[in-house]
């Protein structure tokens, strides 16, 4: 068992290194630095060795990554060029907002989804099944910013019940951020329901033919109770480390949604970071958001663990 | 099962034939669109802005006074194009990539695949953004980049699909025969596997015109004033009350494209006996 834990940790440890290299080395391995991106058709002469001495651009690729790395590692994300400003500054807040946003819809939408795929894989087929799963392949199927839009069309456009955008500041408290996000957590919530609900349902297939429910239906045991005690826990076991994965959809919708609704985040951050070409500022979210899913993910699964004990004895 | 059986079988089923039929559709209509297109793409008719859909603009007018139903009309082509380019670098190197890892085996296989782990791990919208932020908006750039993020997932596919057969005894004979790896790969695993890649290539497709179009929402994709789904979106938000024609159909365009690609690949899936469909990038 500790020797598990010990070697999940340890390959979420190499994936985090493994994406720091990967980030920084991708903008090494292009056309141009961070400098020639910012300044543009300024970028060169004078202009552009001052950027890249105020930058310290002009030293060895690996001595700049162990730098970039260290101070990581201390909790200093470098300076964005654009804003003039710490990173670790920028970024603290929306930070905040983005797990906030991401939280709700988590929730929001996970017991939903626990609930209706449940209900899906018992009723299999049936209208009710139908109807649901029919709604969760359209909602995971169109994309995001049209879901999005739908929802602003029809709640905000149409009948007038909230606002379109959300109007909070950055540093506004999350009570007064939640109140005026209800359109964005409602479009990630949906889509992250048609995600686990699928899984669900299937795992809730998969245990209902089991060996074990035949038995427990051949002695006799009421329906009620084969559902609560035997199908319930087994299915959703499995579930937990889908869930975490899911997240990795929610962080890439993360960015396309604070877009949509103007929610102060690390997604529209990052977005914005792209257009005013601050390199650093991308690399610095990029990493950030991959850490947040990797750290997800170890949860997830060392959960998965300490309720399976199946896994236990399983080659993982 | 050569070519036509497979298109008879799949024609046959309610979902593959209205599939396949909402695909092809889209396909003719990129490809004629711009012989049947009313208005060119870029005019703007100051007189005619935001207008309702009438009889000269049928689907109304945009912000800038251009004719939406021209936009829509043309606004899948460049996305279309750009996925079906990335769609073929994704599947050759993925492809490629995951057979190989597979027959081997051993220390290359662990240490690929834990890459490709780690690939993953980075939402691929993070990564595209990382290459636009460095090389600026541009649709050339955009080929290369996602046919790179989107094969990562099609190595798992080719491999797990390779790993079925690499234990079997005509691998087996075939590898005590001597033969080279090369002649086992393309005589014997290639064929094996081609049924999964031609689904998971289908999909990638789709996946592929999503990430496109989703850039370009977030502009950072095909540049104004081009026409296309997701730029017409965006462009579409501030005058959504007053304007939601100007959002309606190219939303329309796209998503019944999308929902006819999956319906399409569901059935060829069943069609080719495949069951490794993935419904989302998201592995």
């Amino acid at each position: 068992m500790l020797r598990l834990i010990f070697r999940r940790v340890g390959s979420a440890l190499f994936t985090l290194v493994f994406i720091a290299v990967v980030v920084f080395s991708c903008l090494e391995l292009m056309p141009g630095d961070a400098c020639t991106a910012f300044l543009g058709r300024e970028g060169k002469g004078t202009a552009l060795e001052n950027c890249r001495e105020r930058m310290r651009l002009n030293r060895p690729a690996p001595e700049r990554f162990f730098e970039w790395a260290g101070g990581v590692l201390k909790g200093d994300l470098g300076t964005s060029m654009q804003r003039q400003k710490p990173i670790t500054e920028i970024v603290g807040w929306r930070l905040r907002n983005t797990v906030v946003l991401a939280a709700a819809a988590a929730m929001i939408g996970i017991p939903i989804a626990i609930f209706l795929g449940f209900l899906c894989g018992l009723y299999r087929d049936r209208p009710f099944d139908l109807a649901v799963s029919a709604t969760a392949i359209f909602a995971m199927t169109i994309p995001e910013f049209v879901s999005a839009t739908i929802l602003i069309l029809v709640f905000s456009v149409t009948l007038g019940w909230t606002a379109g955008v959300v109007t909070a500041g950055y540093k506004a408290p999350i009570l007064q951020l939640l109140a005026s996000t209800v359109l964005p957590v409602a479009t990630l919530s949906l889509i992250l329901t048609a995600h686990i609900l699928r899984m669900v349902r299937s795992s809730v297939i998969d245990v209902m033919g089991s060996d074990f429910v035949l038995m427990a239906r051949l002695k006799g045991v009421p329906f009620r109770q084969i559902v609560l005690r035997h199908v319930l826990p087994n299915s959703l076991l499995p579930a937990i480390s889908v869930i975490g994965l899911t997240v990795a959809w929610l962080l890439g919708g993360v960015v396309i949604v604070e877009s949509v609704f103007n929610y102060p985040g690390l997604g529209r951050l990052a977005v914005d970071a792209v257009s005013d070409r601050d390199l650093p500022l991308v690399q610095a979210i990029a990493l950030l958001l991959g850490a947040i899913y990797i750290i997800t993910n170890l949860a997830a699964d060392l959960l998965a663990l300490f309720l399976n004990p199946r896994l236990r004895t399983h080659r993982a | 099962m050569n070519g036509l059986a497979i298109m008879r079988d799949l024609v046959s089923r309610p979902s593959g034939a209205i599939g396949l039929g909402i695909v092809l559709f889209h396909i003719i209509i990129a490809v004629i669109g711009p012989a049947i297109a009313p208005y060119d793409y870029a005019d703007q008719d100051v007189d005619a802005i935001l207008q309702a859909p009438s009889a000269a603009h049928w689907f109304g007018t945009d912000r800038l006074g251009r004719d939406v139903f021209t936009r829509t009309l043309l606004g899948g082509r460049e996305a279309m194009m750009i996925s079906t380019a990335s769609t073929i670098i994704a599947l050759v190197w993925g492809a490629a990539l995951g057979i190989v890892v597979a027959l081997v085996g051993g220390r290359l296989d662990e240490m690929v695949m834990r890459c490709a782990d780690a690939l993953m791990s980075i939402p691929w919208i993070l990564i595209v953004m990382i290459f636009v932020a460095a090389l600026g908006t541009g649709t050339t750039a955009l080929v290369p980049v996602l046919g790179f993020s989107y094969g990562l997932s099609v190595i798992y596919l080719a491999r797990s699909a390779a790993l079925d057969f690499v234990t079997r005894d005509f691998i087996l004979a075939a590898r005590a025969r001597g033969e080279r790896r090369r002649t086992i790969i393309f005589q014997e695993l290639l064929p094996n596997v081609r049924d999964s890649l031609a689904v998971q290539g289908a999909m990638q497709w789709s996946w592929i015109i999503l990430a496109v179009s989703s850039l370009s929402f977030l502009g950072m994709g095909v540049a104004p004033p081009a026409p296309d789904w997701g730029l017409m979106i965006s462009d579409a938000r501030g005058v959504m009350a007053s304007a939601p024609w100007t959002a309606i159909w190219p939303m329309l365009a796209l998503s019944s494209l999308i929902i006819g690609l999956n319906l399409a690949v569901d059935s060829l899936a069943k069609v080719l006996g495949v069951d490794r469909v993935q419904r989302s990038p998201v592995p």
